[in-house]
């Protein structure tokens, strides 16, 4: 993880090495607009781009706050679970006649204090990440169906649906993931509690002798991820005319391969939110490419899985871990 | 990764004494004998032979995975991608024994030896490229699944021969089929991991693994055959699955990871590898099924018992922290 000065050989131009995968990212994205475009112009409409990048933004907003889990050295599999219990409480709260902006602030009031509590349970009782949220995934999801039966919501009032705003021409949820990644971007560059996240990460015995708090700075990173996906699960709940109050499927999968592929180690102490919410967008790029290229739906899972796959092998490679 | 001094096998302390007694099994056991003498007191269904030997039956698929599972755990590896094997091998007993129209234990051969394919895939990728095996599996956990309903086009295939139910539905000498196949795994598991150098070898990677390499131990090799051994087990619950309710779907198995996870952890395996044994993991085993079943018979529906399964599992954990501490570990 420390660039020696002796390394014989390099792939890439030297660069900071986040960079360089958000390009490879950017550089992906565009290839494959240009591609699907060029056998199907459908797909470049300013109205399908759109979609693309509105409709799947809450991916990459999710995706912004398990980059943070993850750089801390963390995992968090059930945030899939809690998006879709924050999303079905914004819609049980709207419907049940409370200000819009409460079933707004809300979820992300309710994810921020769940997951702080989450994070507490990781670090001062020493459950290891993986098992507390596999727990908490189970927990969640059981409690959701049981409460409400797997109905869906609707009859939801227009001005709630946040999602569906527009400013400057652009959807919301496209200022929310820019807006939202330029933020936790500047946090983790610039603050002192964004270094100290990566420090955590990377080395705990090394940060603690520095004198940072690491089980303060968990409870801190988790609370901050349970914000973000609070507001990723209003984009979601606002997004259509009604909510499913079930947890979508394959979700966390989605947002942790996301933050990976971004170019978070998944050892810790490496990597950017850019990067994180870069991936997601080309996740939601490929999967709506394979509808326009006439992909069967049955098989878009798999088509998936081995881009997944692929992109993982590719970053493994490229960062020579390999040899 | 701190580097651990000794690359030796942690071997299981022989001594009785109060503080280990104390040892994780034991107070699964004791929690277990609790949890089943409550159940009998609170319901008279619960207790009768007919019921245990039914929920036997019914933990047999979570219980074979759970097997293989405790090597990989043990290993300080995880194999998030077993439900989905499942479904893919059910579903290819199906797409094999009626639209290419194999005999069909030739059709469940082959997807035992899909299923072992899988696994392997998982330890290559693991072994090979340096993934860590949790993306490694959650990436698979999505491709698998996905061959599974792109090869099925969500299409169920029933109608197998009655000899096929014998394995999920039927019993020898009064016990069900599958709790026998279960009992041999268990044996297997059990015989492997305390008393072949092969079972050594995979507490030693757990505890060190660097250390083990260098200590000229098979590394890759290991892995990969546990991995291989994990997708192999997935096929046989596959198998059972499919002969129990007679049916196969693209959607089998889903979710059966956290079953045998907890089952493992609960079992007394660390996470962190290095510590584990395959009795434990039969007890966790035993010990959701109970539960499972307790709260099924005093009316709680299917999706609450996944609640009360998670919030074991943490309550687990914290217990085996608690224990550790006080043991000095």
């Amino acid at each position: 993880m420390t660039t020696s000065a002796l390394a014989p050989r390099r792939l890439l131009p030297r660069r900071l090495p986040g960079a360089s995968q958000e390009l490879v990212l950017l550089a992906a994205i565009l290839l494959i607009v240009a591609v699907v475009g060029w056998i199907n112009p459908r797909f470049v409409s300013p109205n399908n781009l759109t979609t693309i990048f509105s409709g799947n933004a809450y991916v990459a907003v999710a995706a912004i706050g398990m980059a943070l889990v993850i750089i801390c050295g963390h995992i968090d599999v059930s945030v899939g679970a809690l998006i879709g219990v924050l999303a079905t409480i914004s819609g049980i709260l709207v419907t049940k006649g409370f200000p819009v902006w409460m079933a707004w602030l809300v979820p992300v009031l309710v994810g921020g204090a769940w997951n702080a509590g989450l994070g507490a349970v990781i670090a001062y009782l020493k459950v290891p990440s993986i098992i507390a949220t596999l727990a908490v995934l189970s927990i969640l999801r059981g409690g959701l169906i049981t409460a409400t039966g797997g109905a869906w919501i609707s009859g939801l009032p227009p001005d709630y649906q946040l999602a569906q705003f527009r400013l400057l021409g652009l959807p919301s949820p496209v200022w929310f993931m820019v807006i939202m990644t330029a933020v936790a971007a500047f946090l983790l560059r610039n603050t002192g509690f964004g270094r100290a996240i990566y420090a955590v990460g990377g080395n705990r015995e090394a940060a603690e002798a520095e004198g940072i708090s690491c089980n303060r700075t968990i409870v801190g990173v988790f609370a901050i991820h349970g914000m973000i996906a609070g507001v990723a699960a209003v984009l979601f709940a606002t997004q259509l005319q009604v909510i499913q109050s079930t947890v979508p499927n394959g979700l966390e999968l989605l947002v942790i391969t996301a933050a990976v592929v971004g170019g978070v180690s998944i050892l810790g102490g490496i990597g950017t939110v850019t990067g994180a919410a870069l991936a997601a967008i080309l996740f939601s790029a490929i999967g709506s490419s394979l509808i326009f290229l006439n992909v069967s739906a049955y098989w878009l899972r798999a088509v998936q899985g081995v881009l997944i796959l692929a992109t993982v092998l590719a970053d493994m490679a490229r960062r020579g871990r390999a040899g | 990764m701190s580097p651990r001094s000794p690359a030796l096998p942690a071997m299981p302390p022989r001594a009785v004494s109060l503080r280990s007694l104390l040892r994780h099994e034991t107070l699964l056991a004791l929690i277990l004998l609790a949890a089943l003498a409550l159940l009998a007191l609170a319901n008279d269904r619960f207790l009768t032979t007919a019921n245990l030997l039914n929920q036997g039956r019914l933990m047999t698929e979570v219980g074979l995975i759970a097997i293989a599972m405790t090597f990989v755990v043990i290993t300080g590896g995880i194999d998030l991608s077993v439900g989905s094997i499942l479904g893919l091998c059910a579903v290819l007993v199906g797409v094999f024994w009626k639209n290419l129209e194999l005999p069909l234990p030739v059709a469940m051969t082959l997807s035992l030896g899909v299923g072992t394919l899988a696994g392997l895939v998982n330890g290559l990728i693991i072994t090979r490229f340096r993934v860590p095996p949790l993306i490694a599996t959650l990436a698979t956990l999505a491709l698998y699944r996905g061959l599974a309903e792109g090869i099925s086009q969500a299409k169920s295939v029933r109608g197998y021969p009655a000899w096929f139910f014998e394995l999920g539905q039927g019993s020898i000498v009064g016990i069900p089929t599958q709790l026998w196949l279960l009992l041999a795994a268990a044996l297997v598991g059990i015989v492997v991991l305390r008393s072949t150098t092969f079972g050594r070898a995979t507490y030693a990677i757990g505890n060190n693994e660097q250390g083990a390499a260098f200590s000229g131990l098979p590394v890759a090799r290991t892995k990969l055959l546990i991995y291989a051994a994990s997708g192999f087990m997935a096929g046989l619950a596959a198998l059972v699955f499919v002969s129990r309710v007679t049916t196969t779907r693209s959607d089998m198995g889903t979710g059966i990871e956290l079953d045998v996870i907890t089952a493992v952890v609960l079992g007394g395996t660390s996470i962190f590898g290095g510590r584990g044994f395959v009795t434990g993991t039969l007890l966790g085993l035993c010990l959701i099924q109970v539960l499972k079943n307790g709260l099924a018979l005093s009316g709680v529906r299917g999706d609450g018992t996944v609640v009360i399964i998670g919030a074991v599992l943490i309550v687990a954990v914290l217990i085996s922290n608690v224990l550790k501490r006080w043991n000095g570990e």
